[in-house]
């Protein structure tokens, strides 16, 4: 056997890169005096000075909260735009800078409401509650995306869910509604993939119409039996909270997370068993294998069509558990377009994410926590706009992705359809 | 393991791609399939791949029928492919390339990933193909890309290597050691089907050759034979090699840049610094690996890509951010390097695709729309001065050969007084026929006075017809020298080794 030494140094050059590009250096350094500013003057120095703020017990002088918060982002601001941050710093400087404003203004809002007591547990716990289908929703896109089928049936195969969850688990039981909804909504998965695998139709286009038939279909159903016969075919039984043995009793982390029903423990397994799944495994790798490149796939000996199939349909089963939490999992009864849209914010949530599990979920999240700040808002103080104030974390939302993230970058054969031969 | 197809027929519609071919290839034997672009080799060995089915015929391993119904059943069985795309993913690792398809798997299907790098640094060790197993695909140059795609195969235990034009997208120094690692692996055992149209390297490598022509066996020949008996085997008549062209006799400078930069949304630089004169006259060849610039400057010489910073001047005007439209209009002509996306419209047909850029002059239009028995008549006349093989003027250009595609874009291309020619790639998928025929068309255009500028990564192309020739390494023009130097040479600038110059100054 005989053994060639290559003369040529196999040479990769990695660039090395410490310093961000000038455009974003100045783009995030503005963004934090925005946020410096709006904290020392209005968060801070406009208030009252002895307005107290009530964060759960604790208690905050208002206009040092924002003073102090303000001066440090400001601080933060200075040095990225003379020096500069290593881009490596940028998203926690970013990340940490938003969380100080949040603060700064959750203490605004108590201190504003002449101390009226912001729940922050409960705000907390509202952001999860409303997360937990978006979670849900996300971790089905990155099923379908990261294997080269677009999903933009979210919403419809989480109405189908709700609807199949309500039905079967007012005739069944709860459990099986479960079972239902991650049926119906596989169902409603089926269709996207085979009109989207084998007859190549447009799948943005598919995708819509998908949500349509399923809000007509589901809606039809409501009038024409659930209405009818509310006692029988609409009154599913919410799934009890579980308080876990020990997770549940630790201060803080426990009320908010290990407090909750079945429906968010099955989220938080199923998003860990999505990640660990994506990246460690054989199914992991095949699946991004056929989301970037079916063909290189197909050469290789693996079924990149009977794949798409699989991970498509269990993608809707997952968005179909996620359209069950607002019927088994919280509400308790189905009705028309109950989802309201939720499955859109969850593709968004997946294309901030950057079709990662972890992404997806951290956006969420932070959806999740926008909605339960404009809930909270409302309440508590009344005298301003609270719909506006309620923009403020999207618009953050928007500048950190578009300052962290920069390019997004879908798998490359992401809406692709894969002729074999 | 021997090998055998028998009588294998593939048709695709009314077109008959294989028609009934037979081969053999024998164990640890080099076998070239050497045929022009469309003979049928990729089908071939797609068939043989189990991409395809074939219609007719056997596959024979060890003298026992076998059938393919899948990629897979051909890799269990020992034949291993190397595409002329690679089939690579260029996000992932290379281990997790090679590993992809059969994956080495803890209980639950966990991916070992120790497992898989030890097995690839094994074979790699083995057969001498250094790859940076951690690495990512997309960070790595071409040439090692293909070890990366040879290691594939070669993990799984191929017998039979098929090579499809492997050499295609290399420097003639990886082509080189391409030749190397062919050689080994014969050695230790494995056959290779290493298919191309380049005689060049059939004759280096080669132990046996069979020549395909329009889907036939036309038939064996021997490494021993001249280019000339392969080409004509290939072709089906006697060829010229040789491009006939009378020395140069440059006139003026006509093309001027000045460090000129073009930058993309990425900011990555892609033309860097690019000082070049052209003469009327004569032809300048910029050589050089595909990606290195060539493409965005010439787009940046027409107007197509916009010009961070430096200057472009034709017979001293400033033309730097005149448009394309005015820079056309100044008398140059382009022939882009993918005709299909950026030469031609292919749904339009062939009269419609010769009159894109003159369309709204004179003697084209009559008052606000086209005058179509004019655009017909000229049509007739250029398809037939051109020889375009068309049903006629008013098929689809899509309904062509590549050859006869590219027939039409020069055809439009040199309707008019041309001051300046920009041809990039230009036989680039064209069989030797059609090849030879563009090759005296530029020809004529220089010596009706035109500067000329060759974009080419075939270096056959840019020795054959350039009188001067730049070599660009990485958007700069790392050497510049004359026609006639030789191959070896400028496959070192081509590679980045700018060391060659100063050892004998040109």
């Amino acid at each position: 056997m005989a053994t060639t030494e290559q003369a040529t140094e196999v040479v990769v050059e990695h660039q090395v890169v410490d310093a961000q590009p000038l455009r974003t250096r100045i783009g995030v350094g503005a963004f934090l005096v925005l946020l410096g500013v709006v904290s020392l003057w209005f968060l801070g120095l406009k208030l009252d000075g002895s307005a107290k703020a009530h964060l759960n017990k604790l208690v905050l002088p208002g206009l040092a909260t924002g003073v102090v918060v303000g001066v440090v982002i400001l601080a933060l601001a200075g040095y990225q735009l003379a020096r500069g941050f290593r881009r490596q710093q940028v998203g926690l400087v970013l990340g940490g800078s938003l969380l100080l404003f949040v603060v700064a203004f959750l203490t605004w809002v108590s201190a504003h409401g002449d101390g009226a007591r912001v729940d922050l547990t409960g705000l907390l716990q509202n952001s999860i509650g409303l997360a937990v289908p978006l979670m849900l929703g996300a971790m089905a896109g990155v099923l379908c995306e990261r294997s080269g089928v677009i999903n933009v049936a979210i919403e419809g195969q989480m109405l189908a869910g709700a609807f199949g969850a309500a039905l079967i688990g007012s005739v069944a039981g709860s459990w099986f509604g479960l079972v239902g909804a991650a049926v119906f909504g596989a169902l409603i998965g089926a269709i996207l993939a085979v009109f989207a695998i084998k007859y190549l139709v447009n799948q943005v286009v598919l995708g819509v119409v998908l949500n349509v038939f399923a809000l007509g279909l589901t809606g039809f159903f409501y009038d024409a039996f659930m209405q009818q016969n509310t006692q029988a075919l609409n009154t599913p039984k919410v799934f009890k909270p579980i308080d876990l043995p020990v997770l549940g009793d630790i201060p803080f982390i426990g009320p908010l997370l290990f407090q909750a029903n079945i429906v968010v423990y099955l989220t938080y397994v199923i998003i860990v068993a999505v990640d660990v799944a994506l990246f460690r495994t054989r199914w992991g790798l095949r699946t991004r294998a056929i989301g970037e490149h079916p063909k290189a796939a197909d050469t290789v000996g693996i079924k990149v069509l009977a794949m798409r199939y699989r991970n498509v349909i269990i993608g809707g089963a997952i968005a179909g558990i996620g359209g069950a939490y607002f019927t088994v999992g919280s509400v308790g009864a189905f009705g028309k377009n109950i989802t309201s849209g939720n499955g859109f914010i969850a593709l968004a949530a997946l294309i901030f994410g950057r079709w990662s599990p972890r992404g997806a979920v951290a956006a969420s999240l932070l959806f999740g926590f926008a909605s339960a700040l404009q809930t909270l808002l409302s309440f508590t103080v009344p005298g301003i706009p609270s719909n506006f104030l309620a923009m403020l974390p999207y618009v953050a939302t928007i500048l950190a992705v578009a300052g962290l993230v920069g390019r997004v970058r879908a798998p490359a054969a992401d809406g692709e359809p894969y002729v074999a031969r | 393991m021997k090998l055998e197809l028998r009588g294998i027929t593939k048709r695709f519609g009314a077109l008959t791609a294989n028609d009934s071919i037979d081969l053999v290839v024998e164990p640890g034997e080099i076998h070239a399939l050497l045929g022009e672009n469309g003979a049928g080799k990729s089908t071939l060995m797609n068939t043989l791949y189990g991409l395809y089915q074939p219609d007719e015929g056997e596959i024979l391993i060890d003298d026992v029928p076998v059938t393919f119904a899948g990629p897979g059943d051909a890799m269990r069985a020992g034949i291993g492919m190397v595409h002329q795309h690679f089939m690579l993913i260029p996000v992932f690792t290379v281990a997790e390339n090679i590993e992809l398809g059969h994956e080495r798997t803890r209980p639950l299907g966990f991916l070992d990933r120790r497992r898989a790098r030890k097995e690839v640094e094994e074979v790699s060790r083995r057969y001498g193909l250094q790859v940076p197993v951690d690495a990512l695909v997309q960070d790595l140059p071409v040439g090692v890309q293909q070890r990366v795609e040879i290691l594939k195969a070669l993990v799984r235990d191929a017998q039979v290597l098929i090579l499809d034009e492997p050499t295609a997208v290399l420097t003639p120094q990886e082509t080189d050691e391409l030749i190397e690692v062919m050689r080994s692996l014969k050695e230790a055992g494995t056959s290779i089907v290493f298919i191309t149209h380049k005689l060049r390297e059939v004759r280096a490598v080669a132990d046996r050759i069979t020549v395909i022509r329009r889907g036939k066996v036309v038939g064996e020949a021997s490494p021993t034979s001249t280019a000339a008996e392969l080409a004509s085997l290939m072709v089906g008549r006697p060829v010229k090699l040789e491009v006939d062209k009378a020395t140069a006799k440059p006139g003026d400078e006509r093309l001027r840049t000045d460090t000129l930069r073009v930058v993309d949304a990425a900011g990555q630089v892609l033309v860097d610094d690019v000082s070049l004169k052209v003469r009327a006259g004569e032809i300048y060849a910029l050589a050089g690996v595909q990606g290195n610039g060539q493409t965005e400057l010439t787009e940046a010489l027409v107007g197509l890509t916009p010009v961070e910073s430096g200057s472009v001047h034709l017979d001293g005007a400033d033309i730097t951010k005149a448009g394309v439209d005015a820079i056309l209009d100044s008398g140059v002509g382009y022939v882009p390097e993918d005709r299909l996306h950026d030469g031609l419209i292919s749904s339009f047909t062939v009269a419609e695709n010769l009159v894109l850029d003159l369309y709204d002059d004179k003697p084209y239009r009559k008052g606000w729309s086209l005058d179509l028995d004019y655009i017909h008549g000229f049509a007739e006349e250029r398809v037939s001065e051109y020889d375009v093989r068309t049903s006629g003027v008013d098929a689809a250009a899509s309904t062509l050969s590549g050859g006869n595609q590219q027939k039409v874009v020069l055809a439009r291309e040199m309707s008019r007084e041309l001051r300046l020619l920009i041809v990039a790639q230009p036989t680039r998928g064209l069989d030797v026929g059609s090849m030879e025929f563009v090759h005296q068309r530029i020809v004529a255009a220089r010596d009706a006075g035109a500067a000329v500028v060759l974009v080419s990564t075939e270096l056959d192309e840019v020795l054959g017809l350039a009188d001067r020739i730049g070599v660009m390494y990485r958007g700069r023009i790392i050497g510049e020298v004359p026609g006639g130097t030789d191959a070896e040479t400028i496959g070192l600038l081509m590679a980045g080794d700018a060391s060659v110059l100063e050892a004998k100054p040109a």
